[in-house]
């Protein structure tokens, strides 16, 4: 086992425990930047997709993941972050000012909803929310002016500094620009976390008494806590378009809002580590699936069955699969690993039970 | 004037009086108990102070503050200070973290600059982390500071929310039942711990606590109250021998 001998305060305070783990993740980062040479072009379109999803995980991971707010309509926020991106554009600002434009719009529009949300608690807050999905795609019909309604809208390429940068001619220059936006929020998050609003973040999703009596305004983190997770989102969303190079009013829908949520459970909620993990996972299913569907079709005879919903129908499995034996989710799972690897051989199975604390009687209120 | 002053406080939950024109003063420096059988309202009573309910009449003040225009995040920024009968620690975060959310009151970063992480905000954390470790130090917690809560036991839970309360430097501590479900050792350990915060750290201390042992060991004087309103206040022994409270604990002999 490794121990981490800590003898001053900035050990507590940077993000990495030690130089092991700082190396580990160095070595990710370098791989991760050595894409463009490593992969084609399909598999660097694949990687920049999951990127992206990782950016909405983490937009999601933000309120429902540490400040235990769940959402069942990030989808509009996805929505709001991609056509406001392209409205922009349209209307003649340049990407890079419309790009983060559009995050802060989409902050807003959260805030905005996080008013009347800010009353209600865990499953009326997720049906508020799924509402609000479900009304989002009438919203873009009715909004044809701006948003194409059900014909939607199409986007090429746009420029940076003069350059082009475009899913399909420029996949590389996407890429780098996918990649930037998910380094930067990544490092944002991790600062929030070690600094106290992140901290804040944590208490009111755990008790919200006691985080009043510590003196934190509940309504203001929370709204606090809408507003970043709806930027983040709607950063997500704008790339998205991006990506997609088309979209209308179904793009976004309902079922998008809940993979999302479903992607960062089965990551691990309350850590960056899970919506990556998420991502991963909801990036490389689709793949995962039509590979094995033309090996069943092989084995079978015949050609590929299309089974419609098959891929929602598994991811759900999986996510049942989660919530059954590994609440914690992949990152939680691989914290007992690294245990047992560490420990080995006297990993015990009770190591990661939780104590139960006893006289919660109901006298004692 | 007295640090916390509590001016004929009723309070009623539909018909059910839990505090009732309820008066009393608790000084600078000194321990004060509340006791009293279950349901007479103590916790109510430290709820009021944290502002969760509204006082139906009378009036709250604290060191020369009225309570009752602050809002209950605004408590804590007066220096009051509390723990849960219940124990409501933040679960799923290490020790530390937990202790870290009582420096909440002294946050002088904005959003911006903490998603930034700038040199203000890196100074103020180590400010934060020293005086956390200084708490650590005092009650013995250096083996569990990067725990997670949910799975310390419940002894080491109750102490962490001691000194998580602690943390937010306050002037006043409201200890609910400090001593409930701990072993004799560790009621003994509590019993020292707070002696020591109101000689060391010069914290006034109130607290609702059950086990007589430990209230007559550490408290100047004691507030005996049953069906929320006061039945006796002085020292511990005057408290303990008074009729009335006999009676409330026993019953009415007939
Ligand atoms: N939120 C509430 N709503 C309705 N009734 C309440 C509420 N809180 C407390 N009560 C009632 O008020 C009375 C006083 O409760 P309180 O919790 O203050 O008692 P206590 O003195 O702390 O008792 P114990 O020793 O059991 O902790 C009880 O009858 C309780 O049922
Ligand atoms: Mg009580």
């Amino acid at each position: 086992m490794r121990f981490v001998f800590k003898t001053n305060y900035i050990q507590d305070i940077r993000p990495w425990k030690d130089g092991y783990q700082l190396s580990l993740y160095l070595f990710l980062l370098a791989l991760v930047f050595s894409a463009p040479w490593l992969l084609d072009d399909f598999f660097l379109g694949e990687l920049t997709n999951v990127l992206i999803w990782a950016i909405a995980g983490l937009g999601l991971m933000i309120l429902t993941g540490h400040t235990g707010q769940v959402s069942l309509g990030h989808a509009a926020f996805l929505a709001f972050g991609c056509y406001a991106n392209v409205a922009l554009i349209e209307a003649g600002v340049p990407f890079l000012l419309a790009f983060p434009l559009s995050g802060i719009l989409t902050g807003i529009a959260g805030v905005t909803v996080a008013i009347p949300a800010l009353r209600l608690h865990g499953i009326y807050l997720a049906i508020f929310t799924l509402a609000l999905s479900i009304l989002m795609d009438d919203i873009i019909v009715l909004a044809e002016p701006i948003t194409g309604g059900v014909t939607g809208k199409f986007v090429g390429g746009v420029e940076i500094f003069g350059k082009l940068v475009d899913r399909w001619a420029t996949p590389v220059e996407f890429f780098w620009l996918v990649l930037g936006v998910t380094l930067l929020v990544t490092i944002g998050y991790i600062n929030l976390l070690r600094a106290p609003l992140g901290r804040s973040f944590i208490a009111v999703r755990d008790s919200e008494v006691s985080a009043q009596a510590m003196g934190v305004d509940i309504a203001r983190t929370k709204m606090i806590s809408f507003a970043l997770s709806c930027s983040v989102t709607g950063w997500a969303g704008a790339l998205m378009g991006l990506y997609a190079g088309a979209f209308n009013n179904e793009t976004f829908s309902v079922l998008i809002s809940i993979q999302l949520l479903m992607m960062i459970v089965i990551g691990g909620l309350g850590s960056i580590h899970g919506a990556f993990l998420g991502a991963i996972v909801v990036g490389f299913l689709p793949q995962f699936l039509s590979i094995s569907k033309e090996y069943v079709g092989a084995i079978f005879g015949g050609n590929a069955v299309a089974i419609p919903g098959l891929e929602f129908g598994i991811f759900g499995m999986i996510l049942i699969a989660f919530i059954l034996f590994e609440p914690l989710g992949m990152y939680g799972r691989w914290l007992k690993i690294r245990t047992w690897f560490e420990l080995f051989p006297f990993y015990r199975k009770e190591m990661f039970k939780r104590q139960k604390s006893y006289l919660k009687t109901e006298r004692l209120r | 004037m007295s640090l916390l002053e509590f001016e004929s406080v009723t309070l009623k939950f539909g018909g059910l009086t839990a505090v009732d024109n309820l008066s009393f003063e608790v000084e600078e420096g000194e321990v004060f108990a509340i006791v009293g059988p279950n349901g007479a309202g103590k916790s109510t009573v430290f709820n009021l102070i944290s502002r969760f309910y509204d006082p139906f009449a009378g009036s709250i003040r604290f060191d020369g503050h009225d309570l009752l225009r602050v809002k209950p995040s605004g408590v804590a920024s007066y220096g009051v200070a509390r723990t849960f009968q219940n124990i409501e620690l933040f679960e799923h975060a290490t020790v530390l973290q937990n202790l870290l959310v009582g420096r909440h009151r002294h946050r002088r970063t904005n959003l911006v600059s903490e998603i930034l992480f700038l040199p203000s905000v890196r100074q103020q954390e180590i400010k934060n982390r020293e005086k956390v470790e200084e708490i650590i130090d005092f009650l013995d917690l250096q083996a569990f500071r990067d725990k997670m809560i949910s799975g310390l036991p419940y002894g080491v839970r109750k102490v962490v929310e001691v000194a998580r309360a602690l943390a937010t430097d306050p002037k006043l501590l409201l200890l609910d039942e400090p001593a409930s479900g701990l072993s004799v050792e560790e009621t003994t350990d509590m019993r020292w711990w707070i002696d020591d915060i109101r000689k060391q750290m010069g914290i006034t201390v109130l607290m609702v606590e059950h086990d007589m042992g430990l209230v007559s060991g550490v408290s100047d004087r004691v507030l005996a109250m049953a069906d929320g309103a006061k039945l006796a206040l002085g020292p511990p022994e005057h408290v303990q021998s008074h009729p009335a409270v006999i009676e409330a604990y026993l019953g009415k002999a007939s």
